[in-house]
């Protein structure tokens, strides 16, 4: 991953989150859903990260952790080398303008009963601007910043486009002036062209403040358009990290294979050769022992049963868990040719 | 200007809210009765008799021109008693409703946004309280307190604030997890704020709907208790009262026990079909 | 090939609040036997709309119609409710988004099959559980017991609308109308219900309308494609054809806008915003945001153009190149 040696922004160190699910009457703990194990990554100033996995990998969950609102079960979290459980409530809150997100359903992130000018001025007002010239002078630059006019400020969310809605939440996220946005699933819900302008916003801003981004996004097109390192995810721990142009066209681990092979692509090249992952997301209540993703895996081995791969830095800036061979590179298309020839000539 | 918009919502929700010709009905009733209650002194054709003075001679007299609805036992013309006990019929419910909402919805906000040790409290009160039939309830704490109007405010608000608790903290649990009660937090908005500006406004559309039917039933349990004797005292132009000393008449001298109860099922149904009718306002699916 | 469903000219209106919405203004569409036809637009195109008013899903009270919309040598517009339930399910079946939405959380999985058939075809019950478990097999579900007995909710995404395409292909039908069944799944499972479509095409004949607005989704799995813009279909042809050499305006825009392989930066925004179907503009209904919009756009309908083999675009502009040759 690109790092000059400076402080990362925001690293995540050994992230775990365990949900305890409460069943029965006498509501005892029967169950744990291991949302996020083991999770370690970081973010600079001005680069877009994105946390790429399907349902149950778990990166939702990095999120909102990140974003403070559930707590880590163990792991650490330190945003500009401040570690966030360790130091006082007052001190954690007070940090907390710095890290801003941005939801996937924007309907549903603005309070329905409160007009534009409320939505972005409530920030600003519990930061200390409670009136006047000031606030309103920040509200509108802030809407300027989105390409949104002053007379949206009176009208209500559910007035307004679901491309309107995000450039509102995105509007407010800024208020606090932070130095990393959180976007989850940011452009799903959007029209292509909608999206498109979204991403040029978001990409636009970026390179105006120096934002970070953390992407959470399962849509392998969008994350190239914006990305500068990927990791993917599954079932709870990351499989492959690295910079998004070697994960994305050089992938060197089984699961972010098949995810990119099962990418439709527009491009007629590309027709005929969508690649096919067999079986289910697995549950994260009982993750499979070993390499938790050993039951789908094409390549897997009897040592992948038994023994969970560790983390490990295969090439420049790439990182990744799994007990094939250090040089195993799939080709984006040609799924697992390259790899069983290597697998033939590798030494046990 | 800025208030436009929501003025153009507000007028929509009117549109439909009076095209239910039923909750049209309702409102005009209220109104009215509204008026006579305020109007008692100069509309009443006996005000001191509906106030309570008696004018034994002219007693149990069936109606006529002079007086409409006859005379109680007292000699007191029922027209007057009944527009008198407008004034009762409508404050009791508002100051009961008043208190319960003022007590049940802030704690049901609180219970269901903290979640947790704070959530488990109350509402095993709560569940405590529910474990009792209202109006039994009720019943036992006037006799306890000793038999008032007042009082009988005090036992509808005790048993009645646990509906809008739990009718609040259900939907507040689920509304923590929408996406704007999690901006605010990441804002650093204090959860107390966020339960009273954001959660407990956006429960407000169910309860108003279940405070205007509630209403009904308060009155009728105000009516109940008084006739029961525990409730408002003699010479009080209480409707229930009313009632309950029209049985003794009631082969008799009917009128004495039959325009009251009429006036209680008359404003009961007006207070329901005005709850049916913001009930079709405030469904999100009725909106465009 | 022949043509299965063939839909002329078809315009629907309905009345709102806010007034009557144009929503369909003269669609055209042919769909083959055996073939899958994509149907590809953002949100407020009318794609789904067009999808129900095959079987006369749409909203009927306030909902005007015209054109034809031809079926086995009959106007499925004019059919009455009787015939048109015939069709339903038998010949015709839908399957939509939300797999969880389009099945009965308290039955079994199996029941609600069985039942299906049971509808549409006089047969006993041993054999409708013959049936089920046949089109189970085909969808790629296992037939044994534990399916058959599971509720909906016990089930995957993947896996309810595999149930939900059995429950569509159980009694035989000839055409499968598929309203974004894959927008609620995970890239991966998406690729597997991809491959089904596919092989239901393949192994069963089944014709398909697949309405996405994932262009890729339509590039990937769709023999022909048909591009539809505010109600109109602006551009229909083979998909490779239309991929390699898109004719129409909006559908070269659409594709510019596409996020694969290119930078934030790089992608081209549609300017302006998807129109008001209560007063929608005159003549062809994209030339406010069209790059390429002469005097005449804004008077007239365009006509369709051939551009290609079995290519066709309504536009003017494309008219005015092909007529120069």
């Amino acid at each position: 991953m690109t790092s000059n040696g400076d402080t990362p922004l925001l690293r995540v160190e050994d992230l775990t989150v365990h949900f305890r699910l409460r069943r029965g009457i006498s509501r005892k703990s029967v169950d744990v859903v291991n949302a996020v194990d083991d999770v370690t990554l970081e973010i600079h100033r001005g680069q877009t990260l994105a946390l790429v996995g399907e349902s149950g990998s778990g990166k939702t969950t990095v999120a909102e952790t990140v974003m403070q609102l559930t707590k880590p079960t163990s792991g650490r979290i330190l945003l500009d080398g401040l570690d966030l459980s360790s130091v006082s409530r007052r001190e954690r809150r007070e940090s907390r303008h710095k890290v801003q997100m941005v939801l996937q359903d924007s309907y549903s992130s603005l309070d329905p009963r409160m007009t534009v000018h409320d939505l972005i001025a409530e920030p600003l007002r519990t930061h200390g601007i409670r009136g006047g010239a000031e606030l309103e002078r920040r509200i509108a630059a802030l809407l300027e910043m989105v390409d949104l006019g002053t007379q949206h400020l009176w009208r209500r969310s559910h007035e307004f486009s679901g491309g309107q809605c995000q450039r509102i939440a995105i509007a407010r996220a800024l208020a606090l002036k932070p130095e990393i946005v959180v976007l989850d699933e940011p452009t799903s819900a959007l029209d292509v062209s909608v999206q498109a302008r979204m991403l040029s916003l978001l990409w636009d801003l970026q390179k105006k403040s120096q934002l970070a981004y953390l992407l959470v996004a399962h849509d392998l097109a969008v994350v190239e358009s914006v990305a500068d390192a990927v990791a993917v995810m599954y079932l709870g721990r990351i499989v492959e990290i690295g910079s998004a142009d070697q994960v994305l066209h050089r992938p060197r681990h089984p699961y972010s294979s098949a995810l990119l092979a099962s990418v439709p692509s527009p491009d007629p090249e590309d027709r005929g050769r969508l690649a096919v992952l067999e079986g289910d997301v697995p549950s994260a209540i009982n993750p499979p022992a070993g390499c938790r993703f050993h039951p789908r895996c094409p390549h897997r081995m009897s040592v992948c049963e038994t023994e969970t791969p560790v983390m490990r830095e295969v090439a420049d800036g790439v990182s990744r868990a799994c007990h094939l061979p250090d040089d195993t590179v799939f080709d984006r298309f040609e799924g697992d040719r390259r790899a069983r020839e290597l697998r033939q000539t590798a030494p046990i | 200007m800025r208030h436009a918009p929501a003025l153009a919502e507000a007028r929509y929700n009117v549109r439909v809210f009076l095209k239910d010709r039923l909750a049209l009905v309702g409102v005009v009733w209220i109104v009215l009765t509204f008026a006579l209650a305020i109007l008692a002194p100069v509309v009443a054709p006996y005000p001191d008799q509906g106030r309570g003075a008696s004018n034994v001679p002219n007693r149990l007299q069936a109606p006529s021109w002079q007086h409409p609805f006859g005379t109680d036992e007292l000699g007191r013309d029922i027209v007057s008693r009944i527009i008198y006990g407008t004034r009762l019929a409508l404050l009791m419910p508002f100051v009961v409703m008043a208190a319960v909402v003022m007590i049940g919805i802030p704690l049901g906000g609180i219970a269901g946004y903290y979640g947790g040790l704070v959530d488990e409290i109350v509402m095993r009160i709560t569940d405590l309280f529910l474990a009792f039939p209202g109006i039994i309830l009720a019943m036992a704490l006037v006799a306890f307190l000793g038999a008032s109007l007042r009082n009988v405010g005090i036992a509808l608000v005790v048993t009645w604030w646990p509906w809008y608790t739990r009718l609040v903290r259900g939907m507040a649990v689920s509304l923590r997890q929408r996406g704007y009660a999690k901006a605010a937090r990441t804002m650093g908005v204090s959860d107390l704020r966020i339960v009273f500006r954001h959660i407990i406004p956006n429960c407000l559309g169910p309860c108003i709907v279940q405070m205007t039917l509630d209403v009904g039933t308060v009155i009728l349990e105000v009516a109940g208790l008084s006739f029961l004797g525990l409730g408002a005292k003699p010479p009080t132009p209480d409707w229930g009262l009313m009632i309950s000393t029209g049985r003794e008449y009631a082969l008799q001298q009917w009128w004495i026990g039959m325009f009251p109860g009429l006036a209680i099922v008359l404003l009961v149904l007006a207070f329901n079909f005005v709850g049916d009718g913001l009930r079709d306002v405030l469904d999100p699916r009725a909106k465009r | 090939m022949t043509d299965l469903l063939e839909i002329r000219e078809l315009t629907l209106e309905f009345r709102s609040l806010r007034g009557v919405v144009k929503a369909l203004d003269g669609v055209n569409l042919t769909v083959r036997e055996g073939e899958i036809l994509g149907l590809v637009g953002e949100s407020g195109c009318g794609k789904t709309v067009t999808g129900l008013s095959v079987l006369g899903l749409h909203s009927s009270r306030q909902t005007t119609t015209g054109g034809e919309i031809l079926f086995e040598g009959g106007d499925l517009l004019t059919e009455g409710d009787a015939k048109l339930q015939e069709t339903r399910g038998r010949k015709i079946s839908m399957v939509f988004q939300d797999p969880l939405a389009s099945l009965n959380p308290v039955f079994r999985v199996g029941e609600q099959i069985i039942r299906v058939i049971q509808e549409h075809r006089n047969v006993v019950k041993s054999e409708a559980e013959d049936l089920t478990r046949n089109a189970l097999a085909d969808t790629g579900l296992p037939t044994d017991k534990s399916l058959l007995r599971s509720y909906p909710h016990q089930l995957s995404g993947g896996m309810r609308q595999r149930v939900c395409m059995a429950m569509a292909i159980s009694c035989g039908s000839r055409l499968l109308i598929a309203d974004e069944p894959t927008t609620a799944l995970d890239v991966t499972i998406q690729a597997q219900i991809l491959r089904l479509l596919l092989r239901l095409r393949d192994e069963h004949d089944l014709a398909q309308i697949l309405i996405t607005h994932n262009v890729a989704v339509a590039a990937q799995a769709c023999d022909r494609v048909a591009v539809m813009y505010a109600g109109t279909v602006v551009e229909q042809g083979p998909t490779t054809s239309i991929m390699k050499h898109p004719a129409h305006p909006y559908t070269i825009a659409l594709y510019q806008c596409l996020p694969h392989g290119k930078r934030a930066d790089e992608l081209r925004t549609i300017p302006g915003t998807v129109p008001d179907l209560v007063a929608p503009p005159t003549g062809c209904r994209f030339h406010p945001r069209c790059d390429y919009a002469m005097d005449v756009c804004a008077v007239t309908k365009p006509m369709p153009t051939v551009v290609a083999d079995a290519h066709w675009a309504t536009c003017h502009y494309v008219a005015a190149r092909m007529e120069d040759g």
